[in-house]
Order: C-alpha cells, then sequence, then structure tokens
C-alpha cells in the first residue's frame, strides 16, 4: 500500500438495511494534511468516520488508515488514530483527568505515562482548573476540548473529528478553532466532518463535498467557491434612482452580469475579486458620493454549493445517523 | 506509539480499567449507592417487623431468621439490573464507540461491566449480612456451609450478570431495562419461598414457586446457614429437595445459555 496517504479509500459502499449510507465513496488525504468532509445531515459523513474508525465493517471497497487494512488490521488502525465521535462522548461520572487517564491506560502507555499525559494535556487545553471537576459539570465547549485532548492521548497519526463544533457557540467554536490550528501545526493528520462551509474553508485544505452517500465535489475552499459562482458582491442603494449607476460600477469591478432587484434597490453580482474587489467599488462608490444603505461581499453557503452542483436544495436526511437510528428504532420497541 | 498487540496480558488489564470505571459510576451516583446500600437493609429491617409477626415458619423457628436467605435471593436477582442499566446507558451516550475506537479486545468492555457488577454485588450482600444480625439472624450452621452459602451467592450473582448483559443487549435504553425490570423480575422473586414458605401459595403458584431458581437459592441459603425453612423436605419436589445443586445447576445454566446468547447479541447490536 502506498505510504504517502495517511487515508486512502477506494469504493466505499455500506448499506443500512436497504438504504444506501455510502455509495462507492473514493478518499484519499495526504500525511500532516486536513481533509474536510462537508455535507448535510444524512450525508454519509458520520459512517465514512465510523468505517475508517473500524467502527463498522464496508460491504464492499478498502480502506487504508495510517498504512492498516481497517477490515483485515482493525487493532493496528485503532492504535494509530483518534476519534472524537459527534457527541462528545467522555465519561461525565469521571473526572476530566480520570477520562483522560482510562483512555491512556486502554492505549496501554502505563498508569503513570497515562497520569503524566493527562495532566499535560489538561494545561494545553485550558482545563488544568476543572481538571479534578466530574465532566457532567463541564460546559459544551469544555467538554469538546477534552473530547479532543482524549484523542490525542496516544499521539495519533491520524485524527477523526466528527463535526467538532456542532452545539457549540461562536465563541467555543473559535476558542476550538484555534485549538485545531495548534494541531494542524504539529503536523498530525485531521479528517473532520462538518455542515459549514465556513468551517471547511477555515480548517481544511482539501474539502470532499458529500451528499446521499457519494462525492460530488472536492477540492480546496476556492476551487470550490469558484465552482459555485465564487462571493457575490451586493449593494443596497439609498436611492432608487442611483441603480442604474451602481450596477454599472458593480459590472467594470466584478467583470460580470449585474443584477438588479429594484423594489429591494439592491444590485448583486458574482466575483472573483474577494475583499479587494469590495474595497475597489467602495472607494468608486465613496469618489461619485453614492449613498448606499449596505455593502457587502457575501460567501457562497453550503446551500449555495448544494444549489449549484446537485441542482436541488439542500435537504436533511436524518435517515443516516447509525447511533441514532438505533436509539430511536429501539427506544419504540 | 509502540503499544503491544491486544493479548491475553492487556485483556486482564483492560478489564479492569473498564471495571474501575464501573466503581467509580457507583460511588458518584447516590441512587445507584442507594440501591445496593440503603435499599437491602431497609428490606431486611421492613420485613423482619412488619411481616415478621405474621408469617409462620413451617416446622418452627423464627421469621427473621427464615426471612434473610429470601432477601439474600432477591436482591441477588435484582443485581442483573445494574449491569444491563449500565450497558444500555453506555450505548445511549456513545461511551461504547469510544471504547471500540481503541486498540483493546472488544469483549473487555463486557468483561469489565461483569467484574465491575460481581464487585458491586458484595457490597449490598455484607450490608445485609449486617442488617441480619443486628435483627436476631444468626449463621446456625459450620462454618464450610456458611463459607459454601456465601459461595453460591457470588455464583449466582455472576449468573445473573449475563442475564443482565443480555437484557442490556437486547433493550437499548436505560428506560426500558427499568420497564421489563419491574413486569419480570419482580414476579420472579415474589412467587418463591422469598417472604413466604411455598406451602402456603394456592396450586398453580405453587408448583412455579417450587422450581423457581429464586426458591432455590433462598432454600440452598436456609439449608447452608442451618435457617428455619432450610430443612430439606423428606417429599416434595426434587427442586425442595436438593435446592443447593438445583441452585448451581440453574447458575450453570443460567451462564452456559445467557453468556453466548449476550455475547452474540452485542455485538449485533453494535455492528452497525
Amino acid at each position: 500500500m502506498p505510504v504517502e496517504n495517511a487515508i486512502e479509500a477506494k469504493g466505499l459502499v455500506k448499506r443500512y438495511g436497504d438504504k444506501l449510507a455510502l455509495d462507492n465513496v473514493d478518499l484519499d488525504v495526504a500525511r500532516g494534511s486536513v481533509c474536510g468532509l462537508l455535507g448535510p445531515n444524512g450525508a454519509g459523513k458520520t459512517t465514512a468516520v465510523r468505517l475508517l474508525t473500524t467502527l463498522t465493517t464496508p460491504d464492499a471497497g478498502t480502506a487504508f488508515v495510517a498504512g492498516h487494512d481497517v477490515v483485515r488490521d482493525p487493532s493496528a488502525v485503532r492504535r494509530s488514530i483518534g476519534l472524537a465521535a459527534q457527541d462528545a462522548t467522555l465519561d461525565g461520572l469521571l473526572t476530566g483527568r480520570e477520562n483522560l487517564i482510562m483512555i491512556g491506560e486502554l492505549h496501554h502507555i502505563g498508569r503513570r505515562a497515562a497520569k503524566l499525559r493527562a495532566t499535560e494535556l489538561l494545561e494545553r487545553f485550558g482545563l488544568a482548573d476543572a481538571g479534578d471537576k466530574v465532566c457532567k459539570e463541564y460546559s459544551g465547549g469544555m467538554r469538546r476540548r477534552l473530547d479532543l485532548a482524549a484523542t490525542l492521548v496516544s499521539e495519533p497519526e491520524v485524527l477523526f473529528l466528527d463535526e467538532p463544533t456542532t452545539g457549540l457557540d461562536p465563541r467555543g467554536r473559535n476558542e476550538l478553532w484555534d485549538v485545531l490550528d495548534g494541531l494542524v501545526a504539529g503536523g498530525v493528520t485531521i479528517l473532520l466532518t462538518t455542515q459549514y462551509l465556513e468551517e471547511a474553508d477555515r480548517l481544511a485544505d482539501d474539502i470532499f463535498v458529500v451528499d446521499h452517500g457519494r462525492v460530488i465535489a472536492r477540492g480546496d475552499a476556492r476551487s470550490l467557491k469558484r465552482q459555485v459562482g465564487g462571493d457575490q458582491l451586493h449593494v443596497v442603494c439609498a436611492n432608487v434612482d442611483d441603480l442604474a449607476t451602481v450596477a454599472e460600477l458593480v459590472e467594470r469591478v466584478s467583470g460580470h452580469t449585474a443584477t438588479i432587484d429594484g423594489p429591494a434597490r439592491s444590485v448583486t453580482a458574482p466575483t472573483d475579486g474577494g475583499a479587494a474587489a469590495l474595497a475597489t467599488l467602495g472607494g468608486e462608490l465613496a469618489e461619485r458620493a453614492i449613498a448606499v444603505d449596505d455593502l457587502g461581499l457575501s460567501q457562497p453557503t453550503l446551500e449555495d454549493v448544494f444549489l449549484t452542483l446537485t441542482g436541488a436544495p439542500l435537504e436533511a436526511d436524518d435517515a443516516e445517523q447509525p447511533g441514532a437510528k438505533r436509539g430511536r428504532k429501539k427506544a419504540a420497541k | 506509539m509502540s503499544d503491544p498487540q491486544p493479548t491475553r496480558n492487556t485483556f486482564v488489564g483492560d478489564t479492569w480499567v473498564i471495571a474501575r470505571r464501573g466503581l467509580l459510576h457507583m460511588r458518584r451516583q447516590p441512587e445507584m449507592l442507594a440501591d445496593a446500600t440503603i435499599q437491602p437493609i431497609m428490606f431486611v429491617l421492613l420485613f423482619a417487623f412488619v411481616f415478621g409477626g405474621a408469617i409462620h415458619v413451617p416446622g418452627g423457628g423464627s421469621y427473621r431468621s427464615f426471612l434473610m436467605g429470601g432477601i439474600f435471593a432477591q436482591t441477588i436477582a435484582f443485581g442483573s439490573f445494574g449491569v444491563a442499566i449500565a450497558l444500555a446507558h453506555d450505548r445511549t451516550n456513545g461511551a461504547i464507540d469510544r471504547f471500540h475506537a481503541l486498540p483493546i479486545r472488544r469483549s473487555s468492555v463486557l468483561a469489565g461491566h461483569a467484574v465491575a457488577n460481581l464487585l458491586k454485588a458484595l457490597v449490598p450482600i455484607t450490608l445485609m449480612s449486617l442488617a441480619g444480625l443486628a435483627v436476631g439472624w444468626r449463621i446456625q450452621g459450620g462454618v464450610l456451609d456458611a463459607i459454601a452459602a456465601y459461595g453460591v451467592m457470588i455464583v449466582f450473582s455472576f449468573a445473573v450478570i449475563w442475564v443482565g448483559v443480555l437484557l442490556g443487549s437486547v433493550v437499548a435504553t436505560p428506560e426500558g431495562v427499568q420497564g421489563i425490570a419491574f413486569v419480570a423480575i419482580f414476579p420472579i422473586t415474589f412467587v418463591a419461598s422469598t417472604f413466604v414458605p411455598v406451602t402456603t401459595l394456592p396450586t398453580g403458584l405453587r408448583q412455579f414457586a417450587e422450581w423457581n431458581p429464586v426458591t432455590a437459592l433462598a432454600g440452598a441459603l436456609r439449608n447452608l446457614f442451618a435457617n428455619p425453612g432450610g430443612v430439606t423436605p423428606a417429599h416434595g419436589s426434587w427442586s425442595l429437595m436438593h435446592p443447593v445443586l438445583y441452585t448451581l445447576l440453574w447458575g450453570a445454566g443460567i451462564v452456559a445459555l445467557c453468556a453466548p446468547l449476550a455475547i452474540s447479541r452485542y455485538q449485533a447490536s453494535i455492528a452497525s
């Protein structure tokens, strides 16, 4: 097997009943890079993570993680990875420190080394003061940080983070992003899943867009946005009379045809120029003393990506999430 | 990391790590601790003082001394729920997934639960013994028989853990486990010689009680402790005449039947 990729998957197929959760998925993630799986709920992201972390086996296809076959040598895979599942799965009745020590012991690094590692990780993740409190008293952000710390106990080669910021407030999310930046600088390979283009853009070098169990696009954030039509310049005029002049300006700056919405007094056009285009447009408007109510650059959202790539709006298909499905099915009995 | 393969060596250690976690859980959940401590003591006091005067033990002897074998048996039977609820909790909150992504044998998770619950079972057995001594129960037989009695309790505690593992693998939620506990284990522990001699039961219930493993366990303990009601009848059902053997057969049967089934059900329930 080639050793240059940390994750190498070919033709992965996974069925749950008559539903195809993964339909012939190929993935390759270079060592030391951050890969994002971007898609709506039920797209197959969690299933892909479960297959790659040996929690379930594929119906077809092959996958190698850190050079080990997930089907033939799952224990070698498990020694090389860290997994932070979608819901923080730390033990609420154990303290943060006890959780980390337990994970360390189960990675067979020895109790003494596990204790040292726990102290080191608690400090690194800003949890030194909370380390001896039981985890059910932690805030959402603290739980996530501890979850991440737990994945690092064994110094894994590949980290799997399933929706690492779901459920966090903007501040918690920013903190977590900073932590992840630090990890990447340390050279670990990360595969993360997210529903937010912004997050994939912020963290991932390489993005796989997943929908209905298939990879429908792949590239870095810039190239994906280009496929979607990139950023949109938009101006809301103070006076209706300025619409035509503004449209002309916007077209000149963006190099694309502008769309005028009379009642909304707005002009929009795609642009490849990003923030520079916005600055130029702002300068031009100021020079001509044209009053505007709003001026901005909007980034395409996941919604836009899906509209462009699939021609259909994003629809949540929650039949996937195997954990949730199992819970519901059994609970109904 | 240069971790060794998950071998026999690491299996024992891993099981113990997971068992220790289970014991911490008990310490930190007041309601679970109460189940294991206050409840058995309360049962001893309640039945000793409330029913004690009303129930006549055939062959004579104090009801309180008769009672203890039954209460031991009932508490041990209820022990199956601890492990079922703990497993169901692990499944609903994702702990099982976390364990399974670690380089450990998956069976060490089940084994850890089993060990923790076996150790947990010792707490109520000890406390009930003390409460019993306080209300006048005595070990009236020999030392070896008494040791055998506690041995039988431990064997049976081990056996019912597998009923719990099976239950925890089939029923996914802690609430579901509670529900089944109520409708299944209550009748089994009450339609037995737990609190009353089986001879007082109407036909139908009496036959059920005579062959009920809870009756067998209660009878075996009374027999080994040489307590009232433990005298082996000269005639009657085979089960009543051989309580110790019959109890051990049940223990072996439960393990032989439930353990493989529980393990395969558990594997199937997590393999998606």
